[in-house]
């Protein structure tokens, strides 16, 4: 930080073009427009291509929903979680049970579900915050394996084969079936989870994020719960893989334990360092390579998931801190 | 009495870092705690902001007792502070540094901004203002987009304490305020350690081993020496205390210039 230099001269275009480039849409009008154009190619993609193309789309949409969620956790509380894929498998597996096995309607199971996420931010957050990063990682980690193999050993929910035959939701008669129908659900998940990372960000729970981030003690003794604090972000960030696996169970139609495995959570987790943590667009960047990349490589056959390790390991070591490039230099 | 100590006992595996310590900060009053290096000064400030556990004694702020409360508490009570070496946030602007203040003054939770509800954007709008006036008056309002790291050390100074003033305290203690400092700077912050209390009635407790500074700014010196304290009094009677005189010999004769 100790810049000999005194004042540089502000505002000349600096930095990489990815810098000049996202300095370019800083304006308000701008990123607006940027916002519609992103919004029609979404709304307009499954009309021009194939089913298995969608399907692939609604899956890497599923991932922006799941990697903003992780997001709150990892990028802007700063808390290493390598279980999130318990919190998805929360949300798909309450849904699963009390629609199949209990008659609920599937939009009425939704709030139980939500709850049963949050419930579960609080059991694995409360006792252990306190805890330093690297302790704090091993727990959720354990927290992950648990949630799978309690799964894998309960009736009610289907041990290891799971449940399947889960009923397609309807609204006002209208049944959601088809794949580009799942498209747009997943499409209208991405936009609002989107939208609300950025209101995260930029209110006073955002910022307390990051000071918590910085400076544990400073922020204290500004007055900032810290436990509080780092407990929402949890809360926050296991909604977010609810919402994900509410729809995924239905989307499917079936779930089981393997869908939540410790290499689902590392995948998640991959996507959000690879965009670059706490950038909204570098995460949905980041999601788009994790599910598109290995289907983009698929003519190398066997070879492709060599190669694709190769090009993340590239992108990390020529940019650490996420393909993202930072808002301030 | 504002801030009262009583019989405040702090140890660390044995030994002694506060021996009962009893003194009190009146209501609107600039107070200095002075002793030599490893005297206690900055321990006493953790066990006032919660910060440390005192093994025995009482403090009291404003009709609250403080021992046990975790420093966010604290700081809610209506004490700030700043630290001995500077603790801004990093890779954030000097504005949004300041708006940490006004955390505890505010209260709106995830739902209301993910909705954006009218009261949460009032309350932005509020945090904003009152950060924005806290910059003011200590003069950086200009400054408000620059990186707080990337500010003159002296300026960063400033910064944090607008930040303390942001949370809107009845009692802001600072934590050598003027270490690092040149002249000129000095002279500015006894200037905005007067208007501090002038102008918005806070009582100010420092830690500050300048004495000169201190015998200039101080209503009331407290003397601290090995966790104990050795007297108290107006910076007169205190300069002129032979207690004084002896806790400080053998110290650097920078700290013996009073």
């Amino acid at each position: 930080m100790a810049n000999p230099t005194p004042e540089a001269p502000q505002e000349r275009p600096r930095g990489n073009p990815a810098q000049r480039l996202y300095a370019a849409f800083d304006s308000p009008g701008r990123r607006r427009a940027l916002h519609l154009v992103l919004l029609a190619i979404l709304i307009v993609t499954p009309w021009l291509s194939s089913q298995y193309v969608t399907v692939i789309l609604t899956n890497a949409l599923l991932y922006v929903v799941l990697c903003l969620g992780l997001n709150v956790v990892v990028g802007y509380a700063g808390l290493l979680d390598l279980g999130y894929a318990a919190f998805f498998a929360v949300g798909a597996y309450t849904i699963g049970i009390l629609t199949q096995q209990f008659g609920f309607n599937f939009w009425a199971a939704i709030p139980f579900a939500l709850l049963a996420a949050a419930l579960a931010g609080v059991i694995i957050g409360g006792p252990t915050l306190r805890l330093r990063s690297d302790y704090l990682a091993i727990v959720t980690l354990g927290f992950g394996e648990i949630v799978r193999f309690t799964a894998r050993n309960l009736e009610i929910t289907g041990g290891a084969s799971g449940l399947s035959h889960i009923p397609e939701p309807s609204l006002f008669g209208w049944y959601i079936d088809s794949s580009i129908d799942f498209y747009y659900v997943f499409a209208v998940l991405a936009v609002l989870a989107y939208i609300a990372s950025q209101r995260l960000f930029d209110s006073r729970l955002g910022r307390a994020w990051l000071y918590v981030r910085h400076d544990e003690d400073a922020a204290e003794a500004m007055g900032i719960n810290r436990v509080a604090v780092k407990l929402a972000a949890y809360v926050i960030g296991a909604i977010f893989g609810a919402v994900g696996g509410i729809f995924f169970s239905v989307n499917l139609g079936a779930i089981s334990p393997e869908s939540f495995s410790f290499q689902q959570s590392v995948l998640i987790l991959m996507a959000v360092v690879l965009g670059g943590m706490g950038k909204i667009p570098g995460v949905i960047l980041g999601a788009f390579i994790v599910v598109l990349g290995p289907e983009l490589l698929r003519e190398f056959d066997t070879l492709r998931l060599l190669i694709f390790a190769v090009l993340l390991l590239l992108i990390m070591l020529f940019r650490p801190s996420g393909i993202w490039p930072e808002k301030r230099s | 009495m504002l801030l009262q100590l009583n019989q405040v006992s702090l140890s660390f595996a044995g030994n002694s870092v506060l021996d009962e310590v009893a003194f009190g900060v009146a209501a609107g009053r600039i107070q200095s705690l002075i002793g030599p290096n490893g005297a206690g000064k900055t321990s006493l400030f953790n066990v006032i902001t919660g910060f440390y556990r005192p093994q025995r004694g009482e403090i009291t702020f404003d009709g609250e007792r403080l021992v046990k409360r975790k420093p966010h508490s604290v700081t809610r009570l209506g004490i700030a502070r700043t630290f001995q070496n500077v603790r801004l946030f990093r890779e954030m602007s000097v504005l949004e540094n300041v708006m940490a203040g006004q955390h505890c003054r505010s209260r709106a939770g995830a739902l209301a901004a993910v909705l954006r509800l009218p009261s949460q954007r009032a309350e932005e709008k509020r945090i904003r203002a009152t950060s924005l006036e806290c910059l003011d008056f200590v003069g950086l309002a200009d400054s408000q987009e620059r990186l707080a790291t990337n500010l003159a050390y002296g300026h960063q100074r400033r910064v944090e304490i607008a930040r303390a003033l942001a949370t809107e305290p009845k009692l802001l203690l600072l934590d050598e305020p003027a270490a690092g400092l040149n002249g000129g700077e000095k002279e500015a912050l006894v200037e905005l350690i007067r208007r501090i209390r002038d102008e918005r009635g806070i009582a100010v407790l420092l830690i500050e081993h300048d004495m000169s500074l201190v015998m200039s700014v101080s209503e009331h010196i407290s003397v601290l020496d090995h966790g104990s304290l050795i007297t108290e009094g107006t910076p007169q009677a205190v300069a002129n205390d032979p207690r004084v005189i002896e806790a400080y010999l053998g110290q650097d004769d920078e700290e013996l210039a009073l």
